[in-house]
């Protein structure tokens, strides 16, 4: 599973990356935490609104900062 | 050693290590300035931080909680008439920057899947110059016109711009094909009235504790003047009653919190400072004991508050540190920023506005600094100019617009801020 958060590297976008983070240790899933800070990049995914958090290339999520039981849900 | 990841805390420790060593310690300018930087920094906590940018955070947190964002994109869609794009562009920075940090994606996104160049540039520009904090806290500082005239300016000089830059560029527009709009989203749970009506009463009592003492002793203002308490107050019950029927909140929560906040006016008659901590400090513990809307309310605010007050504080430090408050000197000499930016010449302008295009303002930093300008003789043309350039360029911003937009639409944007900036200083200049 690959989990990408989407962020220029607000402070938001940073504690949504420690948070996905902490999702997947605490699941016990198998899966990558990626940022990506590119615009570009972040355009293509069709975001707008940052911190945004992409699992397996869907976005899930935009403009949220996430906890890491929220995250979980989204990822079971 | 790893000199890759070590040279950035090296030179920091060298860096700050040769500021003490050269400090020029004994001499009067500088014992000066440090003190000017504490009466600066703790004229801001009396004047400004309780009744204005508090109630400001709490503003900036529920339009980010309660308007939704994706419903004002969807008037930036490529399919949208030309005319609404741009005035949605040009204004719904108000509601979507409150953090610069959600300028570049949005400003990227509806350049490439929306409205295209124009609403894109109308945003980038005006998004950081009408966001709620920094006008009400331009117009709090640096006195009302220059707050109403950055609004005005911000909103007019965007569509221009945007205007502008559409039309150098209108044959690259026409070919790019355009990509679909994230979907829009849920709708609210109150009806448009009902949410206009909320925000109407934060704003109320925001703009009437602020209420400043007129020149004239009697007359309509003077009575505002001195019934500014009652009608806040009036606010407030407004916005309690609006909380109970639209957000959920138990009325006797409400309801004890006004109680105390009456009895605190009892105690303390004239102290209404503490009446309006104690009326606040009710509403954060009914918003963090609910468990809806109202508690993401309050967590949002506070995410802004979080962010926001530590730069402004080291903003107004080192405002206070080089320029000194209004009427005494700092570090740099009065007469360096006179002969810069003093009055209201052509060079004065385009300096101020030049300077404003390259450096970086963190959030409402800008506000400080170029009160400390003004203070030392800065002209009002030149400050409006540095307004209107300066938080929407930086040098680091300009290279993510370049890696969107290319070489050439960047470098002919910057020129068009940087002029637009200085011929809407003179132009302010020159009447005030």
């Amino acid at each position: 599973m690959k989990i990408e958060i989407l962020g220029t590297g607000c402070p938001k976008c940073s504690r949504l990356f420690e948070n996905a983070k902490q999702a997947v240790l605490e699941s016990n899933l198998e899966a990558e935490v990626l940022k990506v800070q590119d615009i570009n990049e972040i355009t293509n995914f069709g975001v707008m609104i940052i911190p945004a958090l992409a699992v397996n290339g869907e976005v899930k999520s935009t403009g949220k900062l996430l906890s890491s039981d929220e995250i979980k849900k989204l990822l079971t | 050693m790893n000199w890759k990841n070590e040279w950035k805390p090296f030179f920091l420790i060298a860096g700050i290590f040769l500021v003490f060593f050269y400090l020029p310690t004994g001499t009067v300018r500088l014992e000066n300035a440090l003190l000017e930087a504490v009466y600066l920094a703790s004229w801001y906590a009396r004047e400004h931080v309780i009744i204005c940018l508090i109630p400001a955070f709490f503003i900036a947190g529920a339009i980010s909680v309660f308007i939704s964002q994706a419903s004002v994109i969807k008037y930036l869609g490529p399919k949208t008439k030309r005319l609404i794009a741009y005035s949605v562009a040009a204004v719904s920075g108000s509601v979507l920057a409150v953090c610069s940090c959600t300028v570049l994606p949005l400003f990227s996104g509806i350049y490439k899947m929306g409205a295209g160049l124009g609403p894109a540039t109308a945003f980038l520009y005006a998004g950081p110059a009408v966001n709620v904090l920094a006008i009400i806290l331009t117009a709090r500082v640096l006195g009302l016109e220059l707050g109403i005239a950055r609004a005005v300016g911000a909103l007019s000089f965007s569509i221009i711009i945007g205007g502008i830059m559409h039309f150098i560029f209108r044959k690259e527009e026409s070919e790019k094909a355009a990509a679909k709009m994230p979907a829009p989203a849920p709708h609210s749970k109150r009806t448009l009235g009902q949410n206009a009506l909320y925000f109407f009463s934060m704003v109320l009592i925001l703009i009437f504790a602020n209420w400043g003492k007129p020149a004239e002793t009697d007359g309509f203002w003077n009575l505002v003047y001195t019934s500014k308490w009652t009608i806040t107050s009036a606010a407030a019950v407004l916005l309690g009653i609006i909380l109970i029927a639209w957000f959920n909140i138990k009325w006797w929560k409400i309801f004890l919190v006004g109680t105390g906040t009456a009895l605190s006016v009892l105690l303390f008659p004239d102290n209404p400072l503490f009446t309006f901590c104690t009326g606040t400090t009710g509403l954060i513990i009914i918003a963090a004991t609910s468990k809806n809307e109202t508690a993401e309310w309050l967590e949002s605010s506070w995410g802004f508050a979080k962010q926001i007050t530590p730069l402004l504080f080291y903003g107004v430090l080192a405002a206070g540190l080089c320029l000194g408050r209004p009427g005494h000197e700092g570090l740099i000499p009065s007469a360096w920023i006179q002969s810069l930016v003093g009055g209201n010449s052509i060079s004065s302008n385009l300096f101020a506005s030049v300077v404003g295009a390259f450096m970086y303002f963190a959030t409402l930093t800008e506000v400080p600094i170029l009160q400390g300008l003004m203070g030392n003789g800065m002209g009002k043309g030149p400050a409006l100019a540095l307004l209107l350039s300066g938080p929407a360029l930086s040098l680091p911003n300009m290279l993510v617009i370049r890696s969107v937009l290319g070489t050439k639409k960047t470098f002919v944007f910057v020129l068009l801020v940087i002029t637009m900036a200085a011929i809407s200083g003179i132009i302010y200049g020159n009447f005030f």
